[in-house]
């Protein structure tokens, strides 16, 4: 008697399996089929111009495998080959010049782990709890070691003397693509800790990513890292393009809008149990398992509330919080059965804690659409489905 | 100048720049010389614009309104167009003269810009329709919303009350669920995950999986081509203007509209996948075939065919485009 799983020869255990050449690069394996990027199709007139989102419920750690990290495009993932890469840099700079791939290639290299999360991560959230699971509330996000050169090095080349005092500078940044998605970043940050990227987690960049070159802007909405980047100009005013006046910008309950939120505050999300996690195991010995991140900084510390805010218990960090990078949380626990309301809440190194959607509407009211850090909820039910709701 | 302290890349030619260096500041500078009027720019925009936005530029479907919307800012889902918050009029000559129309950017003259964008200001009331629009009269024309945006003040407004001490114990006396997902469920059905999960839990067999049958190789058939290569090629410059809603050749999938692969002979409205319009649906009732005079009259005129037909495009005007887009669309799917 016993598990015939072990007391018979499995197909597994007397024949082969795949030979090394089978996927010569590799794909996960069928069982993991269900681990994919998902759009929702209500959002956005058509997948062209659209956004999908990362399948955060099922992974862990905190590096985001580029296979399944969120796409955003405004005019589809072009095609653009290495050799036909040209990037320009004009401007108040003291030589306009043109760069190619292998130009970048010889400029000394640096390495850093960073999120990218959408302005509108969470955005549909801001009316009531409208989608369920965490891939679709949270999930227009993703974290990778990018390699590449530093944007400083690249304007150094270029020469700022021309541009005067750097404080009140900008540079305006586009990509190749048809929508020519473009933006402008004031020169402080600019020098500061953004990178031309051409690697991430490794490899090259895949196609949805921005092949051959994005860049890094650590920390701030993710629309400012522009794909297929091919033009950097140096100017004395931002530029006022479309997505920083008409989109990404926040509009407040008596109809003013913020503009120029460049900085991801912080925030949190359980991962697991979540509605498409659910606890399939009854109960007793349980991981409740979440991200946390903040454009200002490092995670210092993660709590995580059963009972929708009542209570709240110190959740442990796998490791100590990164600047602008995200964080893995555990809280391990000895579920009884019974049901939950599972929040988290992220602090950062600035001393910020994230707000409750009730902080977040006294100030901004319903239509920000953007920049929704708020603490959420799942209740979790005796029977270990999870569902997103919004409690008192 | 000297070069950097890497020396590396080369200078860039006035040209280069001049070919990328597009963007549009809002006290005009970078504006091209050039002038559209009102009228113009209403042929314009219902040959370029009007599939997605709408003839009046009031948005079709899920695709973005650009008129309208004025006053509604401090409501519920505010209506956000041209007319009603874009604060810059540089922003939306910026953005139709770079990344527009979608599918066929860059593809208007400069004179075409100022025509479509001041069709944009009649639309939104902004303008008169004799209005000529120019790198000369742009900086009259005043924006609704112009002193409409603050400069992110969250360090101000809202980083002190966030910064508290975080509660630990007794933080509230009572928690409610005060609104559930459920209830609106627009959450997508995960049908992946079942079939994964059906996968898994399928019970071992002892037996060895046989190996699949060799998938017999698929001929294709080529087609002798009788059709006329300059025509094909003219047909693929007009299909441009198609590409924003419909998808030909491989991998082609239904979009706004439906695939285009094989439509030359197909019957009418048998694309599965497709919701059609009542008019498709009796007409694939009918058996209508597309014969070569039925896409040459759905080309002409769309709604003189088919009267409720969702697709918006008003219809390509010469005959020459009509015969080169069939001559296209047999090309890229025999």
């Amino acid at each position: 008697a016993g598990d015939p799983l072990i007391t018979e020869v499995q197909p597994w255990a007397s024949g082969f399996g795949d030979g090394v050449d089978e996927t010569p690069y590799g794909l996960p394996i069928k069982f993991e089929s269900d681990v994919v990027r998902r759009n929702v199709e209500w959002l956005t007139a058509d997948t062209i111009s659209s956004i999908n989102f990362t399948p955060i419920h099922a992974l862990d750690g905190t590096i985001t495998p580029q296979g399944c990290a969120f796409e955003r495009h405004h005019s589809g993932a072009i095609e653009l080959a290495k050799e036909d890469y040209r990037l320009m840099i004009n401007g108040l700079v003291d030589r306009e010049l043109i760069f190619t791939y292998a130009d970048l290639e010889r400029f000394p290299r640096v390495n850093q782990v960073n999120f990218l999360e959408c302005a509108a991560n969470t955005g549909m959230e801001w009316a009531g709890a409208q989608l369920n699971g965490a891939q679709f509330t949270h999930g227009m996000i993703h974290n990778m070691e990018y390699s590449g050169v530093s944007l400083r090095t690249i304007l150094e080349e270029a020469g700022l003397t021309k541009a005067g005092d750097l404080k009140d500078k900008w540079i305006y940044v586009e990509g190749a693509d048809a929508s020519s998605n473009g933006r402008s970043i004031p020169m402080e940050k600019a020098l500061d800790d953004c990178i031309l990227a051409f690697k991430a987690n490794g490899e090259a960049l895949r196609k949805e990513h921005g092949y051959p070159v994005r860049l890094v802007v650590p920390g701030w909405e993710g629309n400012m890292w522009i794909k297929w980047i091919r033009r950097i100009e140096v100017t004395d005013a931002p530029v006022e393009s479309r997505e920083e006046t008409s989109k990404y910008t926040d509009t407040l309950a008596d109809g003013t809008s913020r503009k120029w939120t460049w900085v991801m505050d912080a925030k949190s999300v359980v991962t697991s149990p979540s509605p498409q996690s659910p606890i399939t195991h009854g109960k007793g010995p349980l991981v409740i398992t979440g991200l946390a991140w903040s454009g200002n900084g490092a995670i210092k510390r993660v709590d995580v509330s059963r009972d929708g805010g009542k209570t709240w218990a110190e959740a442990r960090l796998a490791a100590p919080g990164q600047k602008m990078a995200l964080t893995r949380f555990y809280l391990d626990i000895d579920w009884d059965g019974s049901e939950m309301l599972l929040q988290s809440r992220a602090m950062d190194e600035t001393g910020y804690v994230q707000p409750t959607k009730t902080q977040l509407r006294a100030v901004r009211g319903l239509n920000s659409i953007y920049h929704n850090n708020c603490i959420q909820t799942w209740w979790v039910k005796e029977s270990g489905e999870a569902e997103n709701v919004e409690v008192s | 100048a000297d070069a950097g302290p890497f020396g590396l890349g080369r200078a860039a030619t006035s040209d280069e720049v001049a070919a990328w260096n597009l963007d549009v500041r809002p006290d005009g500078s970078g504006l091209p010389v050039g002038a559209g009027n009102v009228e113009d720019g209403d042929v314009l925009f219902a040959d370029n614009c009007a599939s997605c936005h709408g003839d009046f530029a009031e948005g079709r479907g899920n695709w973005p309104k650009l008129a309208g919307g004025v006053d509604t800012l401090d409501h519920d889902d505010p209506l956000k167009t041209v007319g009603s918050y874009w604060p810059y009029l540089s922003t939306t000559w910026d953005y139709v003269n770079r990344s527009m129309p979608f599918g066929n950017a860059q593809s208007l003259s400069a004179d075409e810009v100022y025509a479509v964008v001041a069709y944009i200001l009649y639309s939104n009331d902004m303008v008169e329709d004799d209005f000529i629009l120019s790198n000369e009269t742009f900086l009259d024309v005043e924006m609704r919303n112009a002193d409409g945006f603050i400069i992110d003040d969250r360090a101000e407004t809202e980083y002190a009350q966030f910064s508290a001490a975080p509660c630990m114990e007794n933080c509230k006396a009572e928690v409610e669920i005060t609104m559930r997902a459920l209830v609106l469920d627009v959450t997508p059905e995960e049908e992946d995950a079942e079939a994964a999960a059906q996968e898994q839990s399928a019970p071992v067999s002892k037996t060895k999986a046989e190996a699949p049958a060799a998938a017999a190789p698929v001929v294709v058939p080529v087609q002798e081509s009788a059709l006329d290569p300059g025509l094909v090629a003219e047909g693929a410059k007009v299909f441009k203007k198609c590409k924003a809603c419909h998808q030909v050749g491989e991998g082609a999938k239904n979009k706004t509209g439906p695939l285009l692969n094989g439509i030359a002979g197909r019957a009418v409205g048998t694309i599965e996948g497709f919701r059609y319009s009542k008019s498709f649906q009796e007409l694939s009732a009918e058996g209508a075939v597309w014969d070569d005079a039925a896409l040459a009259a759905f080309l002409a005129k769309p709604k003189a065919y088919a009267p409720k037909t969702k697709m918006s495009f008003a219809g390509l005007k010469k005959d020459s485009d009509i015969a080169a887009m069939i001559a296209y669309l047999k090309s890229v799917s025999p």
